[in-house]
């Protein structure tokens, strides 16, 4: 029966064909749309207007806010995607020694992923400014604080979902070799970082991946715990190009283009990363 | 070998479905408007949330009277413009929607629908509430009018121990007002004279694009210009008059100024409706039944930046909302969403319902009078001879000029300095030319 499942061409389509379809309709064709939408000026889908390269030239001349965004989004994405995996895999470490009530707190940890970003960024700006307030101060007042508040907000939301990652992993590192290390000698900090580590590698280019790709994608809590503010300091590469799309009269196609550069960056990143990451992984 | 007639096959069979699906879809669409194309249909795309639910009921009512559909879906608060760029590249488009001005009409020109012979045009009572491209064909039509100024707790007022009518100028308001919050610190009186002035952002149009109108309308004054059709480059003459009504607002209000840019509209009005402020800056649309205000002893003040003569100036009543027909409709529905227009000004029913339950002042002359108090105030003072404010604010550059000045003017209220000031008169005056450019080069053909 395996056999004819593989082989047999009609079965491959019946079990591809779903897929195939959904991801050609809903991306490869609006992915090839975007890039072409990039080398025209346009309102709507109706009216598209080829025009070549301009729109590019203008991202890289028009504003001086796209490179800053860049910036920002870098320094955020690293010092994100450092800070999540570290608290995420002490938590799991924790969570995955043998106490009452493991369960429950893993659940707790991961609650706050379930929520939307809109939501998240509204609730998180009531709490910080309720607190600034007493400093006369606002999260907006100065930029660090945006960043640093985006940074709690981000931890917050993605430890759990990066812990469950690590949970599974470090459930997979058989006791037996962590007593064999212990046997021959080997101590607390030595068995983390020469056994458990070295075996959880998959879990964390996994993760790594993700919170570095959320951290270069991140819009939703962008736009609604700062907004960008103050002017234009903690606006991010997604909500820059969102700007860009809505703010003027005829600029949905830069828009377009700093979307296409958005996406050659964060993948360029993303595969670098990868690269980096899993040459570290243990066959 | 087999994997390649696997993929071949995939493929075909991925094109005759989506074939097929695209098929369907177009049968589905011809099916649907086969039924109404004798008649058209309307599908109306509005801006106000807050009348959602009367224009629904209306809708309701023209389709029993006429047997014609009409759809009328509301954009969220703030998303006009996304959502109405989304829906208008569907093929049930919306036939009816809205435009702010001019800086509107340059965007979406190719989609309004020529209303110069218009049943519709021929019943606004004054041309001026025509929106004219430069060939001068009326492609959007004014279909209410609102006023803002200064809505004022007179009872409030009066504990503070003023009339007013002691509130002429400039000088007075802010004699006024920094005499409250001299009572407020010594204990004297717990409100202050302002509401905060919601410098958050996506909040701060009350600041950014209602407050900044009046520099740029006295500008355009001096220089004889045209307030519907504006200028690309300014001068910013009015500018330090601009700080000093800004700073009063901030320096006066129920919070500090350094937290105004975390405060939002909502939070504002609330104050205002639970009498911690004495003046709230907004306008007429304000006056509903959920806002509370309705309940309250109010008046309405001009907002006074201290120009000469600004003694004879009213509140600032325009528009910036105009219907625009989408003139790539087809024709059967270009016909009906005009005719459904004209029934909406002219049926005595409907204008009563614009008037009384969605507060609205229309410019239509079967309009039924409206009985919104803050209108039929701004209305007294002009025809008590003073001279309105027009919207000069439909000339301002692009949504991105507005939320830059808006974002230094945060800045400034937390740092009241002359280098953040300078901040928010480059963001006025400078990127004034800058955005307007931008915008020229983009919209040419």
């Amino acid at each position: 029966m395996g056999k004819t499942l593989q082989k047999n061409p009609l079965y491959l389509c019946m079990f591809l064909l779903p897929t195939a379809a959904a991801f050609l309709i809903g991306f490869v064709i609006p992915f090839g749309i975007g890039i072409y939408l990039s080398f025209c000026k346009f309102k709507t889908m109706n009216n598209i207007k080829l025009i070549g390269i301009d729109n590019y030239v203008q991202v890289f001349s028009g504003d001086q806010v796209f490179g800053q965004s860049f910036w920002f989004t870098a320094l955020f994405a690293i010092v994100s995607t450092i800070a999540i995996n570290v608290i995420a895999f002490m938590v799991a470490v924790l969570l995955t020694r043998n106490f009452a009530g493991t369960n429950v707190f893993r659940t707790v940890f991961f609650m706050p992923n379930l929520m939307g970003g809109i939501l998240l960024g509204t609730i998180w700006k009531i709490l910080f400014n309720g607190i600034l307030t007493n400093f006369k101060q606002t999260l907006t007042s100065n930029g660090t604080y945006g960043f640093v508040g985006l940074l709690i907000l981000m931890i917050w939301q993605q430890v759990g979902y990066m812990m469950i990652i690590y949970v599974a992993g470090l459930q997979g590192v058989s006791d037996d070799i962590k007593e064999a290390a212990r046997i021959d000698g080997a101590n607390d900090k030595q068995i983390l970082f020469k056994i458990t580590i070295p075996l959880v590698m998959p879990s964390i280019s996994m993760c790594t991946f993700l919170t570095i790709t959320n951290g270069f994608k991140l819009f939703d809590q962008n736009l609604s715990l700062t907004g960008g503010e103050p002017m234009h300091n903690t606006e991010m590469l997604a909500l820059n190009i969102y700007n860009t799309f809505y703010g003027r009269v005829g600029y949905m196609g830069v828009g377009q283009a700093k979307a296409v550069v958005f996406f050659l960056l964060v993948g360029a990143i993303a595969i670098l990363q990868l690269k980096l990451t899993q040459s570290k992984e243990a066959d | 070998m087999k994997k390649r007639l696997a993929l071949i096959l995939a493929s075909a069979m991925l094109v005759t479905s989506a074939v097929a699906g695209l098929a369907s879809c177009k049968s589905g669409g011809a099916g649907g408007e086969g039924g109404s194309s004798e008649k058209g249909h309307v599908y109306y795309l509005n801006f106000k949330p807050e009348v959602d639910g009367i224009w629904q009921d209306l809708a309701k009512k023209y389709t029993e009277e006429t047997g014609i559909t009409v759809d009328i879906t509301t954009a969220a608060d703030g998303k006009y413009e996304e959502t109405l760029a989304s829906e208008i590249s569907k093929a049930d488009a919306p036939t009816l929607f809205q435009i702010n001005g001019p800086t509107g009409l340059a965007n979406w020109k190719d989609y309004c629908y020529d209303l110069s012979d218009a049943a519709v045009t021929k019943e606004l009572t004054d041309k001026a509430y025509a929106l004219n491209d430069a060939d001068g064909a009326t492609r959007g039509i004014a279909y209410v009018t609102e006023s803002y100024g200064l809505i004022t707790n007179t009872k409030l007022l009066k504990e503070a121990g003023y009339e007013i009518t002691d509130i002429t100028n400039f000088e007075s308001l802010k004699k006024v007002a920094e005499d409250i919050t001299a009572k407020k610190a010594a204990g004297e009186i717990n409100f202050s004279a302002f509401t905060n002035a919601s410098l958050t952002s996506g909040d701060w149009w009350r600041m950014q694009t209602h407050l900044a109108n009046l520099p740029l309308y006295y500008e355009y004054k001096d220089g004889n210009v045209d307030p519907g059709v504006g200028l690309q480059e300014i001068k910013g003459t009015y500018m330090d008059n601009f700080r000093q009504i800004l700073d009063l607002y901030l320096d006066n209000a129920t919070c500090e100024r350094s937290v105004a840019a975390s405060k939002k509209i909502d939070d504002a009005r609330t104050e205002f409706v639970n009498g911690e402020a004495v003046f709230y800056q907004n306008g007429s649309w304000e006056y509903n039944k959920d806002s509370g205000l309705m309940d309250m002893e109010l008046g309405f003040l001009p907002i006074y930046i201290g120009v000469e003569g600004e003694e004879n100036q009213s509140v600032c009543t325009g528009t910036e909302n105009f219907w625009a027909v989408n003139s790539q409709a087809s024709e059967e529905d270009i016909q009906a969403t005009l005719d459904f227009l004209e029934w909406a000004v002219t049926d005595d029913e409907v204008t009563k319902v614009m008037a009384d339950d969605m507060g609205f002042s229309i410019p239509f002359k079967n309009a039924k009078p409206v009985s919104n108090k803050l209108t039929l105030m701004a209305n007294d003072m002009v025809s008590g001879g003073k001279t309105n404010v027009s919207w000069a604010l439909i000339t301002m550059p692009s949504q991105a000029w507005k939320d830059n000045l808006g974002s230094f003017m945060a800045a400034y209220a937390s740092d009241k300095t002359d280098e953040a000031w300078d901040g928010v008169v480059k963001a006025y005056v400078d990127n004034w030319k800058v955005e307007k450019d931008l915008v020229a080069e983009a919209t040419k053909d």
